[in-house]
């Protein structure tokens, strides 16, 4: 196997992870977890690609979705913390009342 | 042959994190499975001598995003139902819906034509900055921005919470 096909099929694999961790886990905590997840499998895929080509432009882009991956954490933990405190739990099903 | 061995290795690692985050009951050992996962990570971008990213997924994922996750686990009660009861209702079509994809696109990755890599290593600290601050400066500056208003943002969330318990 290719090692370009290797890592392109890693990350494939880690993005499905980290999507199927989000459909499936109850903790809100654990799904921002495989948020996380997600954006490495694409991080993964576009290290991979730049790498093959020779574009510095590909880890200047990864830089770009470290910074968002941060300021998105920022956000969310708050967030989190607050609705934890408002509801006593975590569990996504709790918030079940939010759908309209 | 060795940097082969390491690849797979890590790649490996890697996909056995990435697994273990999905079946670990306690939040505490799905960050711990993430943090190997994002080393392993690390340590495939060092060897596909790309250092720069390297050396940032350790500092600002592991060490920035996964420091702040462990904190907050720990500022939550474990006595929650969340934490007892690991999967909802959608389990058995989120597992259809992994299996269907990671076969659809690694049939289709099979299928492609393998472009021979040409293996660049120019990808250490000094090719990278110039290409980031000379042509992409103002991504740079617009992702500060960015970083600023989050803070902002999140100071903002915490003050209405605490203006709504009175």
């Amino acid at each position: 196997m290719d090692k370009t096909q290797l890592l392109v099929g890693l990350g494939v694999m880690l993005f499905a992870a980290g999507l199927v961790g989000v459909m499936v886990r109850r903790n809100a905590l654990v799904m921002l977890m495989c948020m996380e997840l997600m954006l490495n499998g694409v991080n993964l895929t576009l290290v991979s690609f730049a790498q093959q080509t020779g574009a510095t432009e590909g880890a200047v882009l990864v830089f770009l979705v470290f910074v968002v991956a941060a300021a998105e954490v920022a956000i969310a933990i708050p967030i989190l913390l607050l609705l934890a405190r408002a509801r006593r739990t975590l569990d996504v099903e709790a918030y079940a009342d939010l759908k309209g | 042959m060795i940097e082969t061995v390491l690849l797979y290795l890590f790649a490996g690692a890697a996909a056995l994190g990435a697994v273990a985050m999905l079946i670990a009951r306690h939040p505490m050992r799905v960050a711990l499975a993430l943090i190997i996962c994002m080393l392993s990570l690390a340590g495939i971008y060092a060897l596909l001598g790309v250092h720069v990213i390297a050396v940032f997924q350790v500092l600002i994922y592991v060490g920035a995003v996964m420091v702040f996750m462990v904190y907050v686990i720990l500022l939550i009660d474990v006595r929650d139902s969340a934490f007892t009861r690991r999967f909802s209702w959608l389990l058995v079509p989120g597992i259809a819906g992994f299996v269907a994809l990671t076969a659809v696109l690694c049939i289709a990755l099979w299928r492609g034509e393998s472009a021979s890599g040409t293996a660049v290593g120019a990808f250490g600290v000094r090719p990278f900055s110039e290409v980031f601050l000379n042509e992409y400066w103002l991504y740079f500056e617009l992702v500060s921005v960015l970083l600023v208003a989050a803070v902002v943002a999140a100071i903002a969330v915490v003050k209405i919470g605490i203006g709504r318990r009175g």
